[in-house]
């Protein structure tokens, strides 16, 4: 059992925000895909870092700054181990996967031009959409979409035939938000690359539960933010491999991004700093590095488990509920996630009234409309699982899931 | 006292009676239930309310000096909210509803125990019954 191999009880202690009360209610936090929470060890790691060592990084001659230096770049240094980076100077910080994508479509985008190609999925976020529309415009370039079908997985078929010479970008998500349809991104990316397209991946919803290896991938970016996997928000990560990092212009100038500023000319600072313009989030570069230090400590694979197990019994029990549609696929390919209606009701309603019951769920369209429109509904209730989640939990959201239904109906 | 006032001041009482917001909510969605449909010539692109995240159409006729709303929604706690809108501003002039106050929305702590994508669709209704208001004024003078 998997289950005992995952000592809930003692994992839940590690959560103070598990402990508070809701409407009366104790917490259900079952929008873990929207931002998970955060542990003690996170936390103290914050508290430290403002108490103990804060100062600016890579530019004090003094101790505290180098203290913080060092701690940042250690955070690197694990989170290019954790992805398998071949080096840590691929490791971009950002403020999150949507500043990530927005380097990304800003600075490789400028490197394409009128003519050319991009490919999008109807899977995406809109943080995965807009940065390459708003690109597409700028620069003249089409943008070809791999639909979705009925059953919230990609029509593979459409990559295959529509990439062609003139596809230059491919980007799509490893799990998508709305459904928790985890992407078969491999063949995605061998396909792009037959055509010398680079692929994006979206990596923020998959972090907290697939440890992606970016060299088996062989992916050109990947793209992660912190909240999503215990860590804090505001902060996050751009994968890309050094050939391209090397080849693409600066995105943003300021500080730490320079070798040498002039009124005559500036030359710019080597990865990864060339990307990092500004004073970055410090702290929450630090403590990404502790959440996976946490998450580690669990253990990717007891997670990815025990996260399944819990989808299978929610999917098992939500049925019982007469008029429940659930959107995307099978619980075996996707991530906990649980979007879902209930015939003739509004998504919004059943929200709210679950939030009276102390349950936290995420309801509306998720910024991914293009799903939505696709199956011609305003939006769906997501319930989305973490690993301090517990079947027990389960049982209280569909208790109150029935009490919300008979009050609606 | 004006009709709006007196109409506020029921709702102020009848929300005092409850004990908790969960019995609000179900009173609110009896009110949602209740509220006639709006005919379906009205459901369309110009009378909906920009800021909820459910669909909100509101329409309203001019009957001698007195403005009647009707409206409608995909959901039935804003349906609800809608209702109780309705029940203090229709049937009155533009001029008093124009000078109406809004207090009795704070008085119920609705704005605060909504969630603000529904405040915020909230204050877009009353500001479009404001603006239906001032529309018809304008007609009548």
């Amino acid at each position: 059992m998997v289950e005992a191999k995952l000592n809930i009880d003692k994992i839940r202690k590690d959560f103070p925000i598990l402990n508070r009360k809701v409407n009366g209610r104790p917490l259900v936090y079952f929008d873990n895909a929207a931002t998970s929470q955060t542990p003690k060890q996170v936390i103290d790691c914050i508290v430290d870092y403002y108490g103990n060592y804060n100062a600016n990084i890579h530019r004090g001659v003094h101790s505290l700054s180098q203290e913080a230096t060092d701690a940042y770049e250690q955070a690197r240094l694990k989170i290019k181990k954790h992805f398998n980076a071949q080096h840590s100077h691929e490791i971009i910080f950002t403020s999150g996967t949507t500043h990530s994508i927005n380097l990304v479509a800003n600075s490789y985008g400028s490197l394409l031009a009128e003519g050319d190609e991009v490919m999008v999925s109807a899977l995406e976020h809109h943080s995965n959409i807009v940065p390459w529309q708003m690109l597409c415009e700028r620069k003249g370039l089409k943008m070809k979409v791999i639909p979705m079908l009925e059953n919230g997985k990609l029509d593979l078929h459409y990559v295959h035939e529509n990439l062609t010479t003139k596809t230059k970008m491919v980007f799509v998500n490893h799990v998508s938000n709305a459904l928790g349809t985890i992407n078969p991104i491999e063949e995605i990316i061998s396909a792009a690359h037959k055509v010398n397209a680079k692929v994006l991946i979206d990596g923020a919803q998959a972090a907290p539960h697939i440890q992606a290896d970016v060299q088996a991938l062989d992916v050109d970016f990947y793209t992660v933010s912190a909240h999503k996997i215990c860590g804090p928000t505001g902060v996050g990560i751009l994968y890309g491999k050094e050939e391209l990092l090397k080849q693409m212009p600066p995105y943003q100038g300021g500080g730490e991004m320079i070798a040498e500023v002039s009124f005559v000319k500036t030359t710019y600072a080597g990865l990864p700093h060339k990307f990092e313009a500004g004073t970055p989030n410090i702290a929450g570069g630090i403590a990404f590095g502790a959440a996976l230090d946490y998450m580690h400590e669990i253990g990717f694979d007891a997670i990815e488990a025990y996260e399944q197990e819990l989808l299978e019994y929610a999917t098992q029990r939500i049925k019982e509920i007469e008029g429940v549609i659930i959107y995307g696929p099978e619980p075996k390919e996707k991530t906990a996630v649980l979007s879902f209606n209930i015939e003739g009701l509004h998504a919004y309603d059943l929200g709210t009234i679950l939030d009276q019951m102390g349950i936290a769920v995420r309801t509306g369209h998720h910024c991914a409309q293009p799903i939505m429109e696709y199956y011609k509904i305003p939006g769906t209730a997501r319930a989305s699982f973490s690993f301090y989640n517990t079947k027990q939990e389960i049982d209280i959201f569909i208790d109150a899931l029935k009490k919300a239904v008979s009050m609606l109906s | 006292m004006s009709k709006i006032k007196e109409r506020q001041e029921e709702i102020v009482d009848e929300f005092s009676m409850f004990e908790d917001w969960m019995q609000r909510y179900e009173y609110m969605i009896e009110l949602g239930k209740t509220l006639p449909s709006l005919d379906e010539q009205h459901k369309k692109e110009e009378n909906i309310i920009k800021g909820c995240q459910s669909r909100v159409w509101l329409h309203a006729d001019l009957e001698e000096d007195k403005i009647k709303f009707s409206a409608d929604s995909d959901a039935i706690i804003t349906k609800g909210i809608i209702a109780i809108l309705i029940r203090v501003f229709s049937n009155q002039s533009p001029k008093d509803i124009l000078e109406a106050d809004v207090n009795f929305i704070d008085e119920i702590g609705l704005k605060e125990h909504l969630s603000p994508t529904r405040a915020n669709g909230l204050v877009s209704m009353i500001k479009q019954l404001k603006n239906y208001a001032l529309a018809y004024q304008a007609k009548l003078s």
